[in-house]
């Protein structure tokens, strides 16, 4: 860290990405187009909508993306989508970490070399 | 894009469920090694954003709307392998609690967006980065090719998989046309955020991006260490 020009760390590019996130999730959510999306459009106009089903979720205090008993306003989409970025957060960096942790990793470590290393050779059959 | 449930038959949903799940049981493995210390922070982060992009409903006319798919965004940023494994975390969530995307449809929405979306997107980024200049400054340009292009592909899969087993009887031809139509202008927006989030990274951390590291091994002009004679 002397006459180097600074780059900006891993961890300021993770919490500034998680703060545009949480910006997206719980305000802008609220601005956000209620107009049916391409395919529910396109469902719709050829007369197929109909054929979907209640969904097995519909009972989830978070159907819909509105926290359920906080109305429909902005409160309960913006709640809605902080808690979705909470949970999406914690599997997603969770399921990364596990599986860089059960990596075959490359001995990033300096791995402690015993001297009775080669007699470790003693392949069954 | 979210297919609920009962747009599809069940052996339809079902088959589409067994290659969702084994190209995730691939994506597990393969992501193993790809996973270092700047790939999986990240990729941490690519999901979650993904999921917030979600949200955003952006109007395109006569009473529709379309929304990030984000497919090809993270597979340019952490590789396509841990792509679908982003996809799929934010896909299962908006399944269980949103209610958005229906359960017997969570392999048919992992097909689409975790996959094809992913790999289309990924397969023509890398076409337009080998027909672009090889410099840093294409890198979110052909990000935007392959996040435009993911969505009518994405778009006309839906309609492949209806085809075989859609529950009302319709016009294929008028089918692949309306999808077609509206998904070519959703991509815009999906090559417009695709741009943005790509370009504000490869600006701060290029080395965070999996698409760009190629072109920052053989960077002439980095900044090295000095050397002491």
């Amino acid at each position: 860290m002397t006459g180097e020009k600074a780059t900006v760390s891993t961890r300021k590019v993770l919490l500034w990405g998680l703060g545009v996130c949480v910006l997206i999730a719980g305000v802008l959510s609220a601005f956000a187009s209620s107009h049916p999306d391409g395919l529910e459009f396109v469902a719709e106009s050829l007369g197929f909508g109909a054929s979907a089903t209640s969904h097995a979720s519909d009972g989830s205090p978070l159907a819909g993306y509105a926290v359920r008993g906080l109305g429909d306003g902005p409160i309960a989409g913006g709640l809605a989508g902080l808690i979705g970025v909470a949970v999406v957060a914690l599997v997603a960096f969770g399921l990364m970490r596990l599986l860089k942790r059960s990596a075959p990793a490359p001995a990033p470590a300096p791995a402690p070399t015993s001297p009775q290393r080669p007699a470790a050779q003693n392949t069954d059959s | 894009m979210h297919v609920p449930d009962g747009f599809l038959d069940a052996p339809t949903s079902m088959a589409t469920g067994v290659v969702a799940a084994s190209v995730v049981a691939l994506s597990l493995r393969r992501s193993r090694d790809q996973l270092d210390d700047r790939v999986a922070p990240l990729a941490g982060l690519v999901a979650v954003f993904v999921f917030a992009g979600q949200m955003i409903n952006f109007p395109v006319g006569a009473g529709t709307s379309g929304h990030l798919l984000g497919g090809a965004l993270a597979a340019v940023l952490v590789g396509p392998w841990v792509a679908t494994l982003c996809l799929t975390v934010v896909l299962a969530v908006q399944g269980l609690l949103f209610a958005d995307g229906g359960l017997t449809a969570l392999g048919t929405n992992v097909v689409l967006m975790g996959i094809v979306g992913v790999w289309i997107g990924w397969g023509a980024f890398w076409l337009a980065r080998r027909l672009l200049p090889t410099r840093l400054g294409s890198v979110p340009v052909a990000a935007a090719i392959g996040g435009f292009l993911s969505v009518p592909c994405a778009a006309l899969t839906f309609v492949l998989l209806y085809a075989v087993g859609g529950a009302a009887p319709i016009p294929l031809g008028a089918l692949a046309t309306a999808m077609t139509g509206w998904h070519v202008v959703i991509g815009l927006g999906e090559a417009a955020i695709t741009f943005v989030v790509v370009a504000s990274l490869v600006r701060t951390r290029p080395d965070l991006v999996v698409g760009a590291r190629d072109l920052l091994d053989a960077q002439p002009l980095e900044i090295r260490h000095e050397v002491t004679a």
